[in-house]
């Protein structure tokens, strides 16, 4: 009679214990779930935040160097194509953004040779705007990537390995740099 | 562990003080206990606003500082934290910053003016990253716990020993409620020990938590930013300053970047500092070989060291190192950085001048200045070409 209580208050106790973990696991499995999401959609955030911010950059820099006309088209050109590759798979978009930024350094690059355009407030104002934007579109990769692989890590390692392939977690996709434009940030030297 | 110790000093300083007072040990625990979780609800939900109002800081908006407001927002990103920490200023032309906040949703940023002129956007990047992983690991509140445990001893401590002194040693009530005067004078005689020598040890204990901390909030800072160099080279503007903070607290310490008494430097290897030596912490940043995760930390700490300690807590030591690496500066040239100098504190100044509400004002003659606001309605004489400038009324 005791002995029989005795055993059944063991085997309670454990499989208590399971389901808690059971569940703690799978809590912490969705979190990061999430976290990669979240991650990820900051990413557009910023791509979609640098696209408007360049038209205004332009119509200031046309005001100190019109005839930079090539530069600046280009910069239009780019931002357009980055524009119409949203959505259209993280390869294509990847790509436009690289030509952007290749394109905006080189108008950054140009603007060194106008005293006056470097003067300008506003000027600076968007130049450290950009600045700061590409910035950021790096660092929320930089954290895209480093929640992919602790959301890997927990769906790949035992033991929590057993309740991501129980209730279907698949495993993150990283963010690579594909094109050797984009691995390339723009170098904005404040002269 | 080291928190334990901390709350095993107190207990205990509460159970003989108790024993040799109240006649109960345990009643002299439950006050303890009392005491300090009192304490730490005020400071719980009094602590971020008190030490900004005590230190004078002015808190700013988007488009009042913008690199830094940036650069927070930066390193927000890239530590993960889910909502921007409101950014604070302090008009104070020593170099150091802090963060306060009981948690990472109710958590600000502070640096000194002084800050902001001297680094540049990596430095600064660098300073911020160390500043957001205090946040992120919830560093504020369990220093603002632990220093709350601390004072309460040290608030104990300090009672049980006039209490001690006034009623001549004679042992209080315990004499009387009789039980054997030899195990009253045993336990009087560890009451006063403990007494004199809890304080001491609680702040060699705290002293030691702030310090793992900071090697802790130094290497997120190198993972943050993918590059340790910035911080590094942070840390050495900040140790060739001279000037201490002018509103730091004595409580608050182990939130800012670096002392904010300047008392280090003298004894290398000091026990009782909240901060590591800023010249080791230099050392490892610049010893992490091209890595910048965790992992690379701990290997170029111990190096440093010359030990085998894992200053990282082992949960955070997966993978192997070098595996995370740095990047490229940002910033540009050297020559390009005195100039720069001069432009930021341009730039610190104007920020801080619209921050106290200052007018702008230009005379005819070509000279801007700025006046402050209770100047308003008056003349000013231009102190170039003596013409007299109204200022307006709004």
């Amino acid at each position: 009679m005791v002995i029989g209580a005795i055993i059944g208050i063991v085997v309670g106790v454990i499989v208590l214990v399971l389901v808690i973990w059971l569940f703690t696991t799978y809590n912490g499995l969705v979190g990061l779930r999430n976290q990669t999401k979240n991650a990820w959609s900051q990413i557009d955030v910023q791509l979609k935040r640098r696209h408007d911010l360049i038209p205004n950059l332009v119509e200031t820099v046309k005001g100190y160097a019109a005839h930079e006309r090539q530069t600046l088209e280009a910069v239009i050109q780019a931002r357009n194509t980055a524009v119409g590759a949203v959505g259209k798979g993280v390869g294509e978009q990847a790509k436009a953004e690289g030509g952007l930024s290749g394109a905006l350094s080189k108008l950054f690059a140009v603007a060194e040779q106008y005293p006056n355009l470097k003067a300008n407030e506003n000027f600076l104002a968007l130049q450290e705007e950009l600045t700061s934007t590409e910035n950021k579109i790096s660092f929320s990769r930089q954290f895209y990537n480093d929640s992919v692989l602790q959301y890997n890590n927990k769906t790949q390692m035992a033991p929590s390995n057993i309740v991501a392939g129980m209730f279907g977690f698949k495993s993150g996709e990283f963010f690579q740099v594909e094109t050797p434009a984009e691995k390339e940030v723009p170098k904005v030297s404040f002269k | 562990m080291l928190v334990g110790a901390l709350a095993l000093v107190l207990l205990l300083l509460g159970y003989f003080l108790g024993e040799a007072f109240l006649g109960s040990g345990l009643f002299g625990l439950i006050i303890a206990l009392v005491i300090w979780a009192v304490m730490n609800l005020i400071a719980y939900f009094q602590g971020g606003a008190l030490i900004l109002s005590l230190s004078r800081a002015r808190k700013i908006g988007p488009n009042d500082h913008p690199r830094l407001w940036n650069v927070v927002e930066e390193m927000k990103i890239a530590s993960g934290l889910e909502k921007m920490p409101e950014v604070y200023i302090i008009d104070d032309p020593a170099i150091n910053a802090f963060a306060t906040g009981r948690s990472p949703k109710h958590a600000a940023v502070t640096v000194t003016s002084g800050l902001l002129q001297k680094m540049n956007r990596d430095e600064l990047q660098g300073v911020v990253a160390h500043e957001l992983s205090h946040i992120q690991n919830r560093d504020v509140l369990l220093m603002t716990l632990c220093s709350v445990l601390l004072g309460t001893i040290v608030i104990l401590a300090w009672y049980g020993s006039r209490v001690m002194l006034f009623s001549g040693g004679s042992g209080g009530r315990r004499s009387s409620s009789g039980g054997g005067g030899n195990g009253a004078a045993v336990i009087m005689i560890i009451a006063l020990l403990l007494a004199i020598l809890a304080p001491i040890f609680a702040q060699l204990i705290y002293f030691a938590i702030s310090r793992k901390r900071e090697y802790l909030a130094d290497a997120s800072g190198a993972l943050y930013t993918r590059y340790p160099e910035g911080l590094a080279s942070a840390l050495e503007k900040i140790a060739d300053s001279t000037v201490g903070v002018k509103s730091a607290n004595q409580a608050f310490a182990p939130m800012y970047i670096a002392n904010p008494f300047r008392k280090e430097g003298r004894s290398a290897s000091d026990l009782t500092s909240t901060h590591p030596p800023i010249r080791e912490r230099v050392r490892i940043l610049r010893s992490m070989a091209g890595g910048a995760s965790f992992v690379d930390y701990n290997k170029a700490f111990q190096q440093v060291r010359n030990n085998k300690q894992n200053i990282i807590p082992s949960s955070a030591l997966a993978g192997a190192a070098g595996l995370v690496t740095t990047r490229q500066p940002e910033t540009g040239s050297q020559v390009a950085e005195s100039q720069q100098k001069v432009e930021r504190a341009r730039e610190v100044s104007a920020t801080l001048d619209r921050l106290n509400k200052y007018t702008a004002l230009a005379c005819q003659c070509g000279t801007a200045f700025r006046i402050p606001p209770d100047y308003k309605g008056k003349v000013v004489r231009c102190p170039r070409c003596g013409r007299d400038n109204q200022i307006p009324n709004k």
